[in-house]
């Protein structure tokens, strides 16, 4: 099977043990991805991200199981049964402010896992396949959370299906059918709730499929880490329990903290105010504004004068960070050791922050321009910048080893607690 | 490269420019931000305020504006105006709701604590019928569905710890009703409608609800009213009941908050310390992007 089985010392003591283990070899593999696995000593807390974002996947799946029992996916009642669930349920109102704030802060934890890959260039050889699991589950999660804001059935829910079903109908040939397909009829009304309910509940389970394989492809090539070089002895590496568990139980415990913040002293900063409004077909919001984690893809979508242009750019803008791997021309991952380049990943991140704050100001005058000239900038990053300076750059000088980057040229520390030879790359493995 | 940066910066320079370009589009005056009891982490709704504002809504505002989502017994129930179970029966049995009887005809009874309150008028057409073609908002969630933009930077303060603040909806409540004047000399106002300062394109449908002594409060041992009978009185109180009826579990939510983020941090501190002895014997780790350690080498 998998190589991360391969670096499996579990031995079954129990009686019971061994004969289940050799039936199905389950907690071998639990111990071998969770247990043995060697980790790059070098991690920062930008790395225990990814556990961060399965701990929010737990919470919104919980909280939303429970919601569903309470709440009724219908145009008429949906609206009421969302404020019943605030008012009348026991804890009602910590589960919905939980639910929200939790897809905000799952929010946050992808931007910064993503961000934290493209400065490390984890998206490189040999991890393109993990992380183009990893886009997969980005897309998964933009449409799970695009349909989640709209059950409450408020201005904003209503407004924004009406928005994003719209310009979905604006793809060539089979757009229409598309939209009518969304709609369930020929506008958004009570057959879109009950299908958006529907797709709402569906797809956090296709996000936990894929995340099994995202976690499975990295136990293949193993972690990239803030050197960008492969762990190459067993030094380099410190195995998974207890070093990165207990490190990674500290970061999820203190970014519990951020979230219980939202949940209970700003539940509804991250929202809208029209939310709170019920849905109502013939009166327009003056303004129509998602979610802030689709702000920079709504101002994309707004800085293109024409409807197909500006649809084709903004899903552009998702899809064009699949391409990374084969844009990004350095031989050299880390942006640590990649002087020019990391000057650049600092604007294109200012530039995507900027194009955030532009989505959320009406589509007029400066803003517009403001709004194309960003997102030129932000196809230009991938396009022209990503593979010429990877072309023109000279990197700065590589570190031996991981443990270098740790201890300095030619010290030592003491052991990792790794079995010699069980950290190599696998691709120098056998 | 060091032109290709310099084009970057520009180019981002000049974004952030032209949207100065940006024409004025006479936005309505930002609300004066009034000191709320229930504001802030320790925040807690005054209970005479909160039954205060319930009279006001319940001579003024009820004629028009329904309260679909709130129930009577919410009254007596903790965390909110703190009516005691036998005031909320007496009350409700002074309204009548309708319900079907067993020979399926609709009859009349007096209301019970479990009823909502009955809308003022039959339904949302008759409402508009009888304002002007436009039924007046409910007022459950009224508070929460009402804000201002604030604008950079100060919508980062507003989330954050001491400087936070979610009381737009309240204090463009208590704006709006303070907000009545003349219009401006050469300011159009058109057939039907009223000025006023703070509501956005300042005509609004709804006239004037309250006036100076317009509510009678209760007295005090020298049979002087408690608080002043003033609109700036009226407007307060019933702007903070509208926070009550439009987040009725405020006060448990902040304080079962703080019970959750202090075993949050004592527990993140165990942890950290679990961590430094565990790392300690792979003689420890580093931290953050640290460009310039892996440069020196």
């Amino acid at each position: 099977m998998s190589s991360a089985h391969a670096t499996s010392t579990y031995v079954p003591k129990s009686h019971i043990a061994k004969w289940f283990e050799s039936r199905l070899p389950l907690v071998g593999l639990v111990h071998s991805s969770f247990v043995a696995f060697p980790v790059p000593r070098n991690l920062n807390y930008f790395y225990t991200f990814g556990a961060i974002l399965i701990a929010f996947l737990g919470i919104q799946i919980i909280t939303g199981v429970w919601l569903a029992m309470h709440y009724d996916p219908s145009a008429a009642n949906a609206f009421e049964s969302v404020e019943h669930i605030m008012r009348d349920v026991n804890y009602g109102w910590l589960l919905r402010y939980a639910h929200a704030n939790g897809a905000s802060m799952f929010f946050v934890a992808v931007y910064v896992h993503i961000f934290r890959n493209l400065y490390y260039g984890s998206y490189k050889a040999p991890r393109e396949v993990l992380y183009l699991l990893g886009v997969i589950i980005y897309l998964l999660m933009m449409a799970t959370a695009f349909l989640g804001y709209t059950l409450p059935w408020g201005q904003m829910s209503f407004w924004g299906a009406t928005v994003i079903t719209n310009i979905l109908a604006a793809i060539p040939v089979v757009g229409d059918t598309i939209q009518s397909l969304l709609w369930g009829g020929y506008s958004v009304g009570n057959p879109t709730v009950n299908r958006f309910f529907s797709l709402h509940f569906l797809l956090p389970w296709m996000i936990a499929g894929v995340v099994v394989l995202h976690v499975w492809a990295l136990h293949v090539t193993g972690q990239n880490n803030p050197a960008g070089i492969p762990i190459k002895s067993s030094k380099d590496a410190v195995p998974f329990t207890p070093y990165a568990t207990i490190k990674d139980v500290f970061a999820v415990v203190v970014f519990m903290i951020l979230f219980a913040w939202f949940i209970f002293y700003q539940p509804n900063y991250l929202g809208h105010a029209d939310n709170y409004v019920p849905a109502n077909p013939s009166v327009t919001p003056a303004h129509i504004v998602p979610e802030w984690y689709f702000l920079p893809f709504y101002a994309i979508l707004r800085a293109v004068p024409d409807k197909l242009g500006g649809v084709v750019l903004m899903f552009g803008a998702v899809l064009i960070l699949a391409f990374a791997p084969w844009l990004d021309t350095s031989r050299v991952r880390s942006c640590n050791y990649r002087p020019v380049y990391r000057i650049f990943f600092w604007v294109f991140t200012a530039n995507a922050i900027i194009l955030g704050w532009l989505g959320a100001k009406p589509p007029e005058g400066g803003y517009v321009i403001a709004s194309q000239i960003c997102t030129a900038y932000y196809f230009a990053h991938f396009l022209i910048v990503m593979p010429l300076v990877g072309l023109f750059e000279t990197p700065d000088r590589l570190p031996g080893s991981i443990l270098e980057t740790v201890t300095g040229p030619g010290k030592q520390l003491s052991g990792s607690g790794m079995p010699a030879g069980a950290a190599a790359e696998p691709a120098k493995r056998a | 490269m060091r032109i290709a940066l310099l084009a970057a910066a520009g180019l981002l320079a000049a974004a952030l420019g032209s949207t100065s370009l940006r024409a004025e589009d006479g936005h309505a005056p930002n609300p004066p931000r009034e000191k709320w009891s229930f504001a802030g982490m320790f925040g807690r709704f005054d209970q005479a305020q909160l039954q205060r504002g319930f009279q006001v809504y319940k001579e003024v505002c009820a004629n028009c504006h329904s309260m679909r989502l709130v129930a009577f017994r919410n009254l007596a129930e903790a965390g909110g105006p703190g009516f005691s179970a036998a005031q909320v029966k007496a009350l409700a049995e002074t309204y009548s709701v309708k319900e079907l009887d067993d020979s399926g005809s609709e009859k009349e009874r007096a209301a019970r604590p479990a009823d909502r309150f009955p809308p003022p008028f039959p339904n949302d057409k008759a409402a508009a019928a009888a304002n002007g073609g436009k039924a007046p908002p409910d007022f459950s969630v009224l508070a929460k569905a009402r804000t201002y933009e604030r604008g950079f930077p100060w919508f980062v303060f507003d989330a954050l710890p001491f400087t936070g603040y979610s009381e737009q909806g309240v204090d463009y409540i208590h704006a709006l009703l303070t907000g009545y004047e003349d219009a401006p000399k050469g300011f159009e106002m058109p057939g039907s409608g009223y000025y006023n300062k703070y509501y956005p394109g300042h005509v609004i449908a709804m006239p004037n609800p309250l006036s100076e002594g317009q509510i009678t409060y209760p007295k005090n041992d020298k049979g002087e009213p408690v608080v002043p009978e003033t609109v700036e009185q009226y407007s307060h109180d019933v702007a903070a009941f509208m926070a009550w009826a439009a987040e009725p579990h405020m006060m448990a939510r902040k304080a079962l908050g703080l019970r959750v983020i202090l075993f949050l941090i004592v527990l993140a501190g165990l942890l950290y310390y679990v961590k430094k002895q565990i790392w300690k014997k792979v003689g420890g780790e580093v931290h953050g992007l640290q460009p310039e350690l892996h440069k020196t080498y």
